[in-house]
């Protein structure tokens, strides 16, 4: 009998069933579309988030009880087993009045199981009642009115779960991407009162701090969207060098390291990068093909027309934009940014 | 897995927001749910798609079209990934018998692969070639264990097989035609490129090394029994990519790679440079890698076949106009930079044997020192200092 148990435990599945339904996870409380997080979930937010095309994002980590997650400097934290991040993204009707109602259209969600970090892709139905498991990915045609009142259409992609390894990757094992110290450490709203969201979480019994944890020491990025409210940084004392680099490797830093899948290009963004050859500076592309745009090298100091990074960042195509996976609109002020900090760079 | 296998597809069937063609779907579902040993099968016809296809971490899976001529995937209105089919985080893959065309970035790329097979595939940009097509039609990088056998590639705009840090890779029984190169090695390490035809490209064979990648040192390359002709199509590549340099006209071309060994080649009526060994330093591109050594060294042409007669050297290239300027239409056919690495030298100023430049042996093989150190000036003909071989 107990080998019979023993084989039936065996004959599991090595991870758990994903489940049909995003509703039946229980991450949620009330009207699944609301968002609001049930016991043990808690939002979370980033320094410098990723560009998808102006998708808004709603953050939550779900946490098993009792468990919490290790704090570390430079990588991601080390989450339990069993623990999920979850990734819901919206479009608000339109973009300057929230109050006019939002459209959830995917939930992404990483778990933590034994074998390491599994993706699971939910879309969301037109009712807004719950979202259904998709593997293979999907596209379909989506259309809201942007900030400025204009009215915006797009094929939106809903990644497969190759796709989203194709940027949750180091050495080729699948990472999430926010949980870094560099994304969290920022001053959140906590129960009504600011506070700096890692130490909030470390009283709240969530995470692990080290004992002599300084927030303003601590590697953070810089919230690129906010200039004026972006304090001065560890590691950049410029603050438009600490904003661009912040935007750099929170939309192409996972990509372009040592360890990530566009290693083979040499051109690596990532916020520990120092050396300006590697950073794109005078260098040649090695395989760009035509998303050189018949410019010489990444990064033309004083010349952001003439550099391949913007290049790739203006341009739309398959095959030409970057990132090449997740955009398909010029991210406007992300463009703008980065051409600052060329444009002041000395030659 | 089986269990929830079938229950992927009955997902499938019922999801409502998904507007891709089911057969699309079907296809990359199978590929993420395939398990040790399966066998992927593409069903015979065009097949119209939008995304990459993409194998991620699987272990000795076969995708298998049902003919080179019946199997036809076309990306030509892709708009998602860089790629036509990807292949990463895997071991023991075998892609075969199909042919896949105009993906926007690259027609099949591979990467951290452990023993990669592509065979009897052709990949190929479709209508005349242009600067808009892609870059590499085949495109393994960071791979090790790599048989490319029986391909076809047409059109890329910068290379057509195109082998990139990677280790212990044959390229064999390929043809390749209007690239801008035909095939390429670079930065790769044991690699045997043999039996191929390269014809009609800008370039037909090229061995590079480049400064700035991880993997810092390709070498070791034997390029033999190569058909190599007629390689005298336009340079369509855009511009800041390296190849855009070459000179059309060129058939085998060895820039700063050590130890390659070209032999029993036939390499007939490219115009300009039938073969070149050349450092980085003719590129004019700056050096910063510290790590990086622009020089050939350790190369050895021997017994290839090569054209008598006179060619016109192309003038649409910098160095082609200088060939012309010095040997009219008379351009030897090995080309040497002559631009020495001071350490490969001994005491007494002779190459030590290793870093030789070797040349001997073959049929029409006219030789050219170019002096390029010295601005191209007491350019030397005598390939009496050459002839040598490299100690094994």
């Amino acid at each position: 009998m107990l080998m019979a148990a023993t084989g039936w435990q065996a004959a599991l599945p090595d991870e758990a069933a994903p489940k049909n339904l995003l509703s039946e996870y229980g991450f949620f409380k009330g009207p699944l579309a609301e968002l609001q997080a049930a016991e043990h979930v808690f939002p979370y937010e980033v320094n410098a988030p990723l560009f998808s095309d102006y998708a808004e994002k709603a953050r939550f980590i779900a946490l098993p009880v009792g468990q919490k997650m290790t704090y570390h400097p430079e990588q991601s934290f080390e989450l339990p087993i069993g623990a999920v991040l979850i990734k819901n993204f919206y479009f608000f009707n339109e973009a300057a009045h929230s109050e006019k109602g939002r459209r959830i259209l995917e939930t992404r969600l990483l778990i933590k199981e034994e074998k390491g970090w599994k993706a699971l892709e939910y879309l969301w139905n037109d009712e807004q009642t719950d979202a259904v498991l998709e593997v293979a990915g999907a596209s379909f045609p989506f259309q809201w009115v942007d900030a400025g009142g204009k009215s915006q259409s797009i094929q939106y992609i809903a990644p497969n779960l190759n796709q989203c390894k194709g940027c949750h990757s180091y050495d080729g094992k699948f990472v999430p991407l926010g949980a870094t110290a560099r994304q969290l450490n920022r001053a959140v709203d906590a129960s009504n009162h600011a506070e700096n969201q890692l130490v909030y979480w470390n009283k709240a019994g969530w995470l692990d701090l080290p004992a002599d944890f300084d927030a303003a020491a601590a590697p953070r990025l810089a919230d690129y969207r906010h200039p004026a409210e972006s304090p001065a940084n560890p590691a950049f004392s410029d603050p438009l060098t600490a904003r661009a680099r912040a935007y750099l490797d929170a939309n192409c830093g996972h990509c372009h390291n040592a360890h990530g899948p566009a290693s083979t290009s040499g051109m690596f963004l990532d916020i520990f990068e120092t050396n300006p050859e590697r950073l794109g500076v005078n260098k040649t592309p090695v395989a760009a093909g035509r998303g050189s745009g018949n410019r010489r090298f990444g990064i033309v100091p004083g010349k952001p027309q003439e550099s391949i990074l913007v290049y790739r960042m203006e341009n739309g195509e398959p095959g030409v934009r970057m990132p090449e996976l997740g955009r398909q609109l010029e991210h406007r002020e992300g463009v703008e940014l980065i051409k600052n900090w060329i444009r002041q760079m000395h030659p | 897995m089986r269990i929830l296998l079938v229950f992927c597809f009955a997902l499938l069937a019922g999801a409502t927001l998904s507007a891709q063609p089911d057969i699309e779907k079907k296809i990359q579902t199978q590929l993420i749910l395939a398990e040790d040993g399966d066998v992927v099968t593409l069903p015979a016809g065009t097949i119209t798609l939008t995304n990459t296809l993409w194998l991620d971490e699987k272990r000795r899976v076969v995708v298998k079209g049902a003919g080179e001529d019946k199997t036809i995937l076309s990306f030509k209105n892709q708009t998602q990934g860089a790629e036509g089919f990807k292949v990463t985080n895997s071991s023991e893959i075998t892609l075969k018998d199909f042919t896949i065309e105009d993906a926007k970035g690259y027609i099949i790329k591979t990467q951290q692969v452990s023993g990669l097979i592509l065979q009897n595939i052709t990949a190929r940009w479709t209508g005349k070639p242009k600067k808009t097509n892609g870059s590499y039609a085949l495109y393994p990088v960071q791979c090790s264990r790599v048989i490319i056998d029986h391909c076809t590639a047409i059109g890329a705009s910068d290379a057509g097989i195109y082998v990139g840090q990677s280790d212990s890779v044959w390229v064999r029984n390929c043809k390749a035609f209007h690239n801008v190169a035909g095939i390429e090695i670079e930065n790769t390490t044991n690699a045997w490129v043999y039996d191929n035809q390269a014809y009609n490209n800008t370039g037909g064979i090229l061995i590079f090394d480049l400064p700035d990648l991880p993997k810092k040192r390709g070498g070791h390359v034997r390029v033999y029994r190569n058909v190599v002709t007629k390689n005298n199509f336009r340079n369509f590549a855009p511009k800041g990519n390296i190849v855009g340099k070459v000179p059309p006209g060129t058939g085998i071309m060895v820039l700063a790679t050590h130890d390659v060994e070209i032999y029993n080649n036939t390499i007939l009526d490219n115009k300009t440079a039938s073969t070149a060994v050349i450092s980085y330093y003719i590129t004019e591109n700056p050096i910063k890698d510290k790590a990086y050594i622009p020089y050939p060294s350790g190369i050895s042409i021997h017994d290839n076949k090569y054209s008598a007669g006179k060619r016109m050297p192309t003038w649409k290239n910098k160095m082609g106009f200088l060939f012309w300027l010095k040997f009219g239409r008379r351009v030897p056919n090995v080309l040497y930079d002559g631009i020495q690495n001071p350490d490969y030298l001994n005491p007494d100023g002779s190459v030590r044997p290793e870093h030789r430049i070797c040349v001997r042996n073959n049929i029409n093989g006219t030789f050219a020192n170019l002096k390029a150190d010295k601005k191209f000036k007491g350019i030397s003909r005598d390939l009496k200092p050459y002839d040598c071989t490299i100690p094994q």
